[in-house]
């Protein structure tokens, strides 16, 4: 009975190869770039595991040196006399111009178990104690080759741009005898010994923060990679839906007579099931397959974006990961199942003796519309409340879906309400069937109409957020990259030299100090600036107080970005604490786009007093002719070129950063338009085969094949044009709410919004584009009819 | 007895309440017996029809198969009856588009795990339907796709075959063709044939008549 039942229903998808093309496709599109998305944060987030295990950040408790100084290896003796359980890092960057390869010192005989490529490896202790080699995975030890002076053993599970080796291979490579970076605690440590505070006062302790800083630094990143991918996701499960949909309604008929044959239900609705559960297999495989490709063509841009933007290492390479592929099936199965299960409540209810002629495929029936007005209208007033009231990138992330699934369920009836009007309005008796005709197709073409009012809307949100942020980010460069040229000076002692000889051949001069520090409890940077007329006339505030250069330049107050700002809860007035003993009022708050950390800046004579030991070493110059000056240090001074970099440099190398950081949001975007053409295109298709018997009257009665055709083109394009009209103030309120919710609780700035009604209308007619595509086949099929087919309507046969 | 119908009642919810569609239907079938059902539109022929068959719950009383009653049958179970020991042919034909003649007529005597192929490919000769084994429902004319909704409903050897107007979408000609085939496999197999039709000629071809009036045998 089981082979029975299963023979007749893939028989229907035997005599129906469309529609079940169209079901894998819309199934493996769906998945692949799901699956593409998901495969690319696994990578990521791989690599963040291999450098939290590499270098115990994140794991265990630390004890940190102040800012800007070492640990000399004599406290690290007195703490293990003193019983303190604690291992010395020593840590730095080696590798040639450009390849900053971050070289970690460990000593396995003191640090916590597991930790470095020795725990995972097969390489003996004794081994790595009489002769350390440096580790590291194959693409860094290539980097590494020739340049340090120390055997290199290629260990796989290294972090990416990270090598490993014995504490003291470290400091000799590094430079850096007898100091360590610092100290990492094991986790059991023994009772009575004496405190911290005693033996090493000048150290901090910090505690384990249970993951790897940069993971936790990216996760909004890979959230919003995440929320595209669901959405191609949401996109692709409307085709599956759709496709779904119309074959269990053109299996009604099949289901009542296998019934009425003596098929128990039961058994049906499990054969059918499983019958999807095949289909979706298959979907799921195929959609992993494209998604490797997808996530191998990504994943260098993502790699440079994360590097860029967050300096975190990502592995360019794409594993194949088991779990990846069973994430990918398993939600390859239940996007079926939540595509497939009205469809299958439908069948478990429908009465043995029912009708089984098809219902149109419809939504159109009158308390189907107004169910889903209601619903419609539930989202929208819930994106309203969230919009208003709400908080967190959840939050955001909810007012989007709610906003962009009520505006679609709305769509239809939009668009039904147009066409009734225009059906209203029109004068002739072909304009009138055709209105009403494209007002009866809307059911079979609501689907395929609401996944590209969602491409659409996002492709205008996305490109609306990216122009704004790009508008920005210019301007935020000129204002932030004032000085013409920046220099690097080898030494504290050639940084004296150099200032004095350049002071009088620049207009002014701008030291470059900082320090690595915590504020507000959160990873932040202190800024040490020489407060002139560089800062005075380009600095634009986003809120400041009166005199705020003055107050800064005297040492009286700070200025803070926008998203320490943000995250501490501190604006304008506020005090901040900088170190144990100073406190100062925030006076300005800075726009910092891109920087994931906070940042304050200070005057720079409190940043000498405060960090005595911090000297420049790099500075801005300003000058009116920058050619020149160039010439001068590197003639006269004897600077190398390579010390330094004129302004256009850098603003080329950040606006590449930029691109690369975008560069994936434009290549799913792309993808989920296509994903949505495709959508169309198959719903037309479908249709095409489903409209003779509403075209053979029009044709009977006057109208050509040909007339035909071209009106089922014509419909394609209005519909689209409608659609379009429908996708722009979505598509607007979709970048306010990128802008102006998600941006700020993700990256911690807000960005102003600009409007670009040129890209707009590309847009528009990029989908009238793919929509006249979509259409041309499926019109051409019409028009083709053979008269015999149109007759058979007529016939009492059919 | 193989069919024994006792004070059988069916109504529906209507919507100034139960509207009543049979009243109490009390009838016996014996094996072989040829019985026509007829009576005006709206009488209760396809409803007893459907009761007789499983397809349909009774609002009361009692519908024996071979001494079981039907109607306190869960689906399961009415399901099986209907593939093991009922053939039935519909007025619209249902054949499933989707499967070619051959698996059509194959189609119940599979499911009930009684398909004899020879016997299948005998049947479908005797209707004339030997050169049309590979085609599918929509490439047959009416009448040849209702050969093959017979041939299906007496390839799985059914003890009763009940059949709902089987010719009321022919033409005159092919209905009476239709219907000798039929009435003569029928007889071969010794299987009971309930028809409803409104062709007073056809239910004189039967064995035996009953008449409905509103819900009631006269």
């Amino acid at each position: 009975m089981i082979a029975t039942g299963l023979s007749a229903l893939w028989s229907y998808w035997r005599r129906n190869p469309l529609q079940l093309f169209t079901l894998i496709a819309g199934l493996a599109l769906a998945i692949a770039l799901w699956s593409g998305v998901q495969a690319v944060n696994a990578e990521a987030r791989a690599s963040y595991d291999a450098a939290a295990a590499t270098l115990g950040e994140g794991q265990y408790d630390q004890l940190l040196p102040a800012a800007g100084e070492d640990i000399p290896q004599e406290t690290f003796i007195k703490l293990r006399r003193a019983g303190w359980l604690v291992g010395p890092v020593v840590e730095g960057q080696v590798g040639p111009n450009g390849a900053q390869i971050r070289l970690v010192g460990i000593d396995p005989l003191t640090a916590p178990g597991g930790m470095g490529p020795l725990g995972g490896s097969g390489i003996q202790l004794p081994d790595f104690l009489s002769s350390p080699p440096v580790f590291a995975n194959a693409q860094t030890a290539d980097t590494l080759d020739g340049i340090i002076d120390a055997e290199i053993i290629i260990e796989p599970t290294v972090a990416p741009d990270t090598a490993i080796t014995d504490v003291f291979t470290a400091q000799r490579l590094l430079d850096a005898q007898g100091r360590f970076h610092r100290l990492i605690m094991a986790p059991e440590q023994p009772v009575g010994r004496p405190p911290l505070a005693r033996i090493a006062p000048e150290l901090t302790r910090r505690a384990a923060q249970g993951g790897a800083d940069v993971g936790r630094l990216t996760d909004s990143f890979h959230l919003n990679l995440t929320a595209f991918g669901l959405l191609s996701f949401a996109v692709g499960i409307f085709i599956v839906h759709g496709a779904i949909g119309l074959a269990f309604e053109q299996r009604r008929a099949m289901v009542r007579t296998m019934r009425a044959l003596g098929m128990p239900l039961r058994s049906l609705i499990i054969l059918m099931a499983s019958e999807l559960l095949v289909l979706a297999l298959i979907g799921g495989v195929i959609g992993v397959c494209l998604g490797y490709l997808v996530a191998a063509a990504l994943l260098p841009d993502v790699a440079a974006t994360l590097k860029g933007l967050y300096g975190a290492q990502v592995s360019g390479t794409l594993q194949l990961r088991p779990s990846w592929w069973i994430s990918g099936l398993a939600i390859s199965v239940l996007g079926t199942a939540v595509a497939a299960i009205g469809a299958l409540l439908a069948v478990a209810r429908m009465p043995l003796l029912a009708s089984a002629r098809p219902r149109a495929w419809a939504i159109a029936r009158g308390s189907m519309r107004r169910i889903q007005m209601g619903v419609s209208l539930g989202l929208l007033v819930t994106a309203g409340v969230l919009a208003y009231l709400g908080e967190g990138l959840i939050m955001g992330f909810g007012l989007l879906a709610c906003l962009l699934i009520g505006a679609a369920l709305a769509l239809p009836l939009l668009l039904n309400g147009a066409l009734g009007l225009a059906s209203h309005l029109a004068r002739g008796v072909t304009a009138q069937w055709f209105w009403a005709d494209t007002r009866q197709q809307l059911s079979g073409l609501s689907l395929a109409l609401m996944a590209l009012l969602l491409a659409m809307a996002a492709n205008i949100g996305v490109s609306t957020m990216v122009s704004s942020f790009r508008l920005t980010f210019t301007g935020f460069l000129d204002q932030r990259l004032a000085s013409e040229l920046y220099v690097s000076t080898e030494s504290e002692a050639q940084a004296r030299a150099f200032e004095e000889f350049v002071a009088p051949r620049t207009s002014e001069v701008l030291p470059l100090l900082s320090v690595d520090t915590e504020l507000a409890g959160l990873p932040a940077a202190v800024y040490g600036a020489r407060i002139g007329a560089t800062y005075r006339e380009n600095w634009g505030l986003l809120a400041q107080a009166t005199e705020v250069w003055d107050k800064v330049g005297a040492g009286e107050a700070l200025l803070v970005n926008e998203q320490l700002a943000r995250r501490a809860d501190l604006w304008v007035g506020d005090m901040l604490s900088i170190s144990t003993d100073t406190a100062l009022p925030i006076a300005g708050v800075f726009g910092d786009y891109g920087n994931p950390i906070g940042q304050a800046i200070i005057s720079q004579t409190l940043f000498a007093t405060l960090h005595p030991d911090i000297r420049a070493t790099r500075f801005g110059l300003r000058t009116d002719d920058a050619f020149a000056l160039r010439k001068t240090l590197t003639q006269e001074f004897g600077l190398p070129s390579s010390a330094i970099t004129d302004q256009a440099q850098i603003k080329a190398f950040s606006l590449d950063v930029f691109e690369r950081t975008f560069t994936v949001t434009a290549a799913l975007n792309v993808l989920t338009l296509s994903v949505a053409g495709f959508a169309i295109f198959m719903s037309l298709l479908t249709l095409a085969g489903m409209r003779v018997p509403q075209l053979a009257p029009a044709w009977a009665l006057g109208l050509t094949r040909r007339q035909l055709g071209r009106l089922e083109l014509v419909r394609a394009v209005v519909l689209a044009v409608l659609t379009a009209f429908c996708a722009l103030p979505l598509g607007l309120a979709l970048a306010w709410v990128l802008l102006a919710v998600v941006n700020v609780e993700a990256f911690g700035w807000r960005l102003p919004m600009y409007i670009f009604p040129r890209d707009y209308l590309m847009l528009g007619m990029f989908a009238l584009g793919a929509a006249v595509l979509a259409a041309a086949w499926p019109a051409r099929k019409l028009a083709r009819t053979p008269p015999a087919d149109l007759l058979k309507v007529f016939a009492n046969e059919r | 007895m193989l069919l024994q119908v006792k004070a059988l009642k069916k109504s529906y919810d209507g919507a100034e309440g139960p509207v009543p569609v049979l009243r109490g239907i009390d009838m016996s079938v014996a094996a072989g017996d040829t019985l026509a059902l007829t009576g005006e539109s709206g009488s209760g022929k396809s409803t007893l029809l459907h009761l007789i068959g499983g397809l349909d719950s009774a609002s009361s009383g009692e519908v024996l198969l071979n001494g079981q009653d039907i109607c306190q049958m869960n689906d399961a179970g009415r399901a099986e009856v209907r593939r093991k020991n009922v053939g039935i042919v519909f007025q619209q034909f249902n054949l499933i588009p989707s499967l070619d003649v051959t698996a059509n007529i194959a189609f119940q005597a599979r499911l009930a795990g009684q398909y004899d192929a020879k016997a299948a490919g005998d049947l479908a000769d005797a209707l004339g339907l030997g050169d049309h084994l590979a085609k599918y429902p929509e490439q047959l004319s009416g009448g040849q796709q209702q050969r093959v909704a017979i041939a299906r409903a007496l390839a799985a050897k059914p003890q009763l075959i009940l059949a709902d107007e089987p010719t009321g979408n022919l033409d005159e000609a092919t209905a009476s063709e239709v219907m000798a085939q039929m009435l003569q496999l029928v007889s071969a197999t010794g299987a009971a044939l309930i028809m409803v039709t409104h062709s007073p000629r056809l239910a004189d071809r039967m064995g035996r008549q009953l008449h409905l009036r509103q819900g009631v045998l006269v």
